[in-house]
């Protein structure tokens, strides 16, 4: 294997289903390091489930991925999927992080508790070292005032802000972010998605953001995919996909999502 | 009848402090049989939970079996039988062991229960945040998990409590076992002792059940 020509993160022909159900038909992506790509489409045509099964929630059937020349799902003479040995899935999980939807903090755990939680136990930073770089990332994210507060105590804006200070904190490569701004008031969004392109462009991070927001992400991502029925129609350069996209189905989605 | 009253206050008084000494063998064997509950419960609903089918299987059946065989039987068996085996204690001992896994067996289901009310998302974030299984489960679900089932807890502890008696049937000096066995059969006169029991028993459940429902109220307040 040539290593330095292998793209970042590399998905082959995956396939996940629930039951009968194929939600994910055969994914093909490449994905360069440091690239801030925008996942789109219509409900329940797969996005959240490729999310999952690169943060290793999700297991899928057939197809492999490998991040960094690592593979994190291996393949089988008949294209199944094999899961590495797990002490280097679990290495290979630490470089991978996720927020969610609805925030998923820790309720019982203060701010700062909840992002110096898993530097501390999971990557054995010093608790003094993890606070004191807890609370630079509650800086980056604007809360560095609510360390001590809980969970309950914030509105959603907050949360989500928290929730993103905390997968930063365990310094991930690649970050994956399933439709974050959707259980927010409409009125926190624009702070989140600001936050969000900022994160961006500083290039440290691999950025796969699945999102309604169509303006977003024609402004701030590097790269759309459009998703329809669990395979990838449509991946481009946001100007053309929103401008000139290829397919009948995603003019009609994208007629549909900017009506509104 | 000759001249004997139905109801000897002097009696009463007399029987009184050998009847609250043996309330405090009551009272330990309640807060130390709940204490084994506790852990044991845990470790029974932890092995529920197992990965491994066999262990969890083994946890399901033992909760079935202990669920569904009468503690007095239980006690029988660990005080006659397992003696025949080498493995003998003292009558404590083996009431508290006897008490302890019993309630384990419905501790587990409150901890299971409290489990289940934990959103998957907080199972998610730990995958995402690579948290190991061990640390996920004690320090981020087992916190959140247990609150909410505390009134739960409670119930079974006074229940508990009002199973004690039964451990009178393994010569355990606890509060009936004291009136009828001390002191009923010395005297043969049972009216004042047994009230007195029940009185007893009564007082310390009612005030428990008010401390139970003052929980319920703190952690529906909390929610
Ligand atoms: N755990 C599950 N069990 C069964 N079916 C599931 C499960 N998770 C997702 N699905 C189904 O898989 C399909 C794809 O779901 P997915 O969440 O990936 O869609 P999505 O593109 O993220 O949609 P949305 O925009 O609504 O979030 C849906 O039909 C959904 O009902
Ligand atoms: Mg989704």
């Amino acid at each position: 294997m040539n290593n330095t020509a292998e793209p970042f993160i590399q998905i082959r022909n995956l396939h996940k289903s629930y039951g009968d159900l194929k939600v994910l038909r055969g994914i093909n992506l490449d994905i360069p390091l440091g690239e801030m790509v925008s996942v789109i489409g219509p409900s329940g045509s797969g996005k959240s489930t490729l999310l999952r099964v690169l943060m290793t929630l999700e297991r899928p059937e057939r197809g492999g991925v490998r991040v960094g020349g690592e593979a994190l799902y291996d393949v089988n003479a008949e294209g199944g999927t094999v899961l590495p040995p797990p002490d280097r899935f679990r290495a290979l999980r630490n470089r991978i992080g996720m927020v969610f939807q609805h925030f998923n903090l820790f309720p019982h755990m203060s701010v700062l508790r909840n992002v110096t939680e898993a530097p501390v136990h999971v990557l054995g930073v010093p608790r003094e070292k993890a606070k004191a770089e807890g609370l630079r990332y509650l800086d980056e994210v604007g809360l560095a005032d609510k360390a001590d507060a809980y969970p309950a105590q914030l509105s959603g804006g907050q949360k989500q802000r928290v929730a993103i200070a905390r997968a930063l904190a365990m310094h991930p490569e690649i970050m994956l972010f399933d439709e974050i701004t959707s259980a927010l008031d409409p009125e926190l969004v624009g702070g989140i998605l600001d936050l969000l392109a900022r994160l961006g462009k500083k290039r440290e991070m691999t950025m796969l953001i699945v999102t309604h927001h169509m303006r977003f992400a024609e402004q701030s991502s590097d790269r759309v995919l459009f998703f329809d029925d669990g395979v990838i129609l449509e991946d481009g350069k946001p100007g053309d996909i929103f401008t000139q996209p290829e397919h009948e189905r995603t003019r009609n989605f994208l007629r549909s999502v900017l009506e509104i | 009848m000759d001249g004997e009253t139905l109801w000897d206050w002097g009696y009463a008084l007399e029987v009184l402090p050998q009847l609250l000494q043996a309330m405090r063998i009551t009272l330990m064997a309640t807060v130390c049989g709940m204490g084994l509950a506790l852990v044991g419960g845990l470790f029974l609903a932890i092995l529920r939970r197992s990965r491994i089918p066999a262990l969890s299987r083994a946890g399901f059946w033992i909760i079935e079996f202990i669920r569904g065989t009468p503690l007095l039987i239980q006690l029988y068996f660990y005080f006659y039988v397992l003696p025949d085996f080498g493995i003998r204690f003292s009558p404590f001992a083996t009431g508290l062991f006897g008490l302890g896994l019993h309630y384990s067996a419905y501790m587990a289901e409150v901890y299971r229960a409290g489990i289940d009310s934990v959103p998957k998302g907080q199972w998610e974030a730990a995958v995402a945040l690579n948290f190991s299984r061990r640390r996920t489960f004690f320090t981020l679900i087992l916190p959140q998990a247990v609150p909410p089932v505390i009134p739960a807890a409670g119930n079974y502890l006074v229940a508990m409590f009002k199973d004690t008696p039964l451990l009178s049937a393994i010569t355990v000096a606890e509060l009936l076992y004291t009136a009828k066995d001390d002191i009923g059969s010395q005297t043969f006169r049972y009216i004042e002792p047994m009230t007195l029991v029940g009185v007893l028993f009564l007082a310390v459940s009612l005030i428990s059940a008010r401390g139970i429902r003052g929980l319920e109220r703190k952690m529906e307040l909390k929610t």
